[in-house]
């Protein structure tokens, strides 16, 4: 494997950094040197960072005319060789849905941070919400996987970015991290430290850019410009990037493969964080900035005797099955507060056998403790 | 095609996959002798392109990188490419209906930012692959698989468009033109900034079958007669212009 060890583009330390601030460093701590994106709220602080950061390390940032052209261009610069990427929100999400399906159909690695706000529609531009996690999943035409994180703090906010990077080059797929409003505007302390782990695309001269033996591999990336006369088409195409668009059996490989890669890799791309489960009855799943709020619940809980716990899914997309199906069969229920109508609760009910009980906030607001511990009160 | 363009052409890739009488393998022979001509090296060639007949041309059949992208994105697609590697030397070649209906923004947009990119459009004004649907540089009256009644709608004068954006050249030729063609192409190629040629192509299949043309050449034979210089058309008053194309290079910086 290719990670190597890298100097952080900042000086070591602690720093005080909003949520939006932070992934536009992690980014570029990643080496992210292409950037293009299109002004709305609550996302424009990375781009406006970026733009600034950009002009002294030789960074291309490109203001485009839409969302569509800054997903578009941003495939376009990774081809060309970039870690790249872009930043939105709900309405501009929904318009870069077909560039994710080209990305995800020609394994470009990429990442694209949705920091969510109230829907549908336009909605409330400044008031949080986590109602995009499904459509990260499944916003594009067609069968394919990504993966997405929800991180929970601003550091969060930075090292995942840069996990999300590694992820990206290291399985050639789009990676999402869905922030939050609430989170993007947050100003908390983070530490920066001197150095970091990054994955590099891996490239290797001749072999084939679309296609691997296994039938989950990732193949090698090669780069415009390298001699290799490069075929990228977001038809369905053989390993050498030939389109096929009337073969049943390179379409069914292709699919399978760019699902698989994901799927079978899930263990080492899932993250998640446990909180008072050895005895807990009671399980909250919980992600982003709500699992702020739901540990504090916990602690408060736990304080009142009452046997709680929690599970932090830091990794959205590949879902977490596996803790969910284990945490289900030792809980009496499984609580999921979430600021949609439910999204992420359908995912725990196929895994889990207990019983699994709502908890949804649509107002803009974030889900406050109280609610929570209220609600956990009243189900022991 | 002519065997001393070979070597541009992908080995394994032996035919194209355009309709008898289309005019696209003309423009991808002019486009190839244009880079011969320009002693361009394939190497260095970025052919990005759109969805639809004409973004085809270069992929697969160019021996070089080339990028097929989506429907009316080929210019976005291009511009990060350029951006990040400015060594490249990237041309975009698509369909009217790509670049200048759903691609319309784009095209504006890199136009104003002057973008160093040559664009060609194919402009066989309808929409060839999907069915005959009618196109915004389709000519008023034209007969279309959604304008029965004849189309309503004025098309796009897609030079004045582009200049109106700013470009620093642009021109208009139609493949019954071939030298002045190659001779735009090479221009283009040599000229730093956002370059546009609309290239006239015939659609015999879709086009010509429903307005009344009696066979392909019968449409390139009306095609070369409609395409008159710019310099014959400021003779000509707006009635006798009426039914002409006005072709010629539009702007030189």
């Amino acid at each position: 494997m290719s990670f190597r060890v890298i100097d952080s583009t900042f000086p070591a330390g602690h720093y005080y950094f909003s949520g939006n601030e932070a992934v536009a460093e992690g980014a570029i701590a990643a080496r992210c040197r292409y950037y293009a994106g299109y002004p709305i709220t609550p996302s424009s602080e990375i781009m406006e960072r970026i733009s600034v950061r950009f002009k002294d390390l030789h960074g291309v940032f490109m203001q485009m005319e839409d969302e569509i052209a800054s997903i578009c261009s941003v495939i376009g610069a990774v081809w060309a060789g970039a870690k790249a990427m872009t930043a939105t929100s709900g309405p501009g999400f929904s318009l870069m849905q077909e560039g994710i399906g080209y990305a995800a159909l020609t394994e470009t690695p990429l990442v694209i941070v949705d920091i969510q706000r109230a829907g549908p529609g336009t909605g409330q531009a400044t008031r949080v919400a986590s109602g995009d996690l499904m459509q990260a999943k499944w916003g594009s035409h067609g069968d394919y996987y990504v993966i997405a994180l929800s991180p929970w703090s601003v550091q969060e906010m930075y090292d995942q970015t840069i996990n999300a990077f590694n992820l990206a080059e290291q399985y050639r797929v789009p990676v999402f991290i869905m922030g939050e409003e609430a989170i993007g505007h947050l100003r908390e302390r983070i530490e920066v430290k001197a150095t970091l782990r990054v994955f590099n695309r891996e490239k290797k001269k001749g072999a084939s850019p679309f296609g691997t033996k296994k039938d989950d591999g990732i193949p090698p990336m090669p780069s415009f410009g390298e001699g290799e006369k490069l075929l990228v088409t977001g038809s369905t195409h053989n390993e050498m990037g030939i389109r096929k668009t009337d073969d049943p059996e390179v379409h069914s490989r292709l699919v399978n493969r760019i699902n698989k890669k994901i799927l079978n890799n899930r263990e080492s791309i899932i993250q998640t964080d446990s909180y008072y489960l050895k005895d807990a009855e009671v399980i909250i799943v919980s992600y982003g900035f709500t699992a702020r709020s739901a540990l504090f619940a916990v602690e408060q809980l736990r304080k009142e005797g009452k046997k709680v716990g929690l599970v932090r899914l830091k990794t959205i997309w590949p879902f977490a099955d596996e803790i969910i199906h284990d945490i289900g069969q030792r809980a009496k229920m499984i609580f999921v507060p979430e600021m949609n109508k439910g999204q992420i609760i359908g995912e725990v009910m196929k895994y889990a056998s207990c019983e699994v009980i709502p908890y949804n906030q649509t107002n803009g607001e974030i889900i406050h403790p109280h609610r929570i511990i209220n609600e956990v009160r009243r189900l022991i | 095609m002519a065997r001393d363009l070979e070597e541009y052409l992908r080995p394994g890739i032996n035919s194209t996959p355009f309709c008898p009488g289309c005019g696209h393998g003309i423009l991808m022979n002019l486009i190839l002798r244009a880079i011969d001509e320009c002693k361009i090296s394939m190497n260095d060639m970025l052919f990005v392109s759109g969805i639809g007949c004409a973004a085809w041309i270069p992929s697969p059949h160019f021996n070089a990188d080339t990028l097929h992208t989506l429907h009316g994105r080929a210019i976005a697609f291009a511009t990060g490419a350029k951006m990040f590697n400015p060594k490249l030397n990237a041309m975009v070649i698509s369909g009217d209906g790509d670049l200048t209906s759903i691609g319309g923004n784009h095209l504006i947009h890199a136009a104003r930012r002057n973008m160093d990119l040559t664009v060609i459009c194919a402009n066989n004004m309808i929409y060839g692959m999907t069915g005959g649907q009618v196109a915004s540089t389709s000519p008023l009256g034209a007969l279309t698989s959604t304008s029965m009644d004849g189309n309503i709608y004025r098309p796009f004068d897609l030079c004045k468009l582009v200049l109106g954006a700013g470009a620093p050249y642009v021109a208009r030729y139609s493949i019954t033109q071939p030298l002045l063609l190659v001779s735009a192409i090479k221009k283009s190629l040599s000229t730093p900034g956002f370059t546009f040629i609309e290239a006239l192509s015939p659609c015999p299949t879709q086009f010509g079958r429903r307005n009344r043309y009696d066979s392909p050449a019968d449409m390139l034979k009306t095609l070369a007669e409609r395409c008159i210089s710019k310099e014959e058309a400021g003779n000509l008053s707006e009635d006798e212009l009426k039914d002409t194309i006005v072709t010629g290079e539009f702007r030189i910086e």
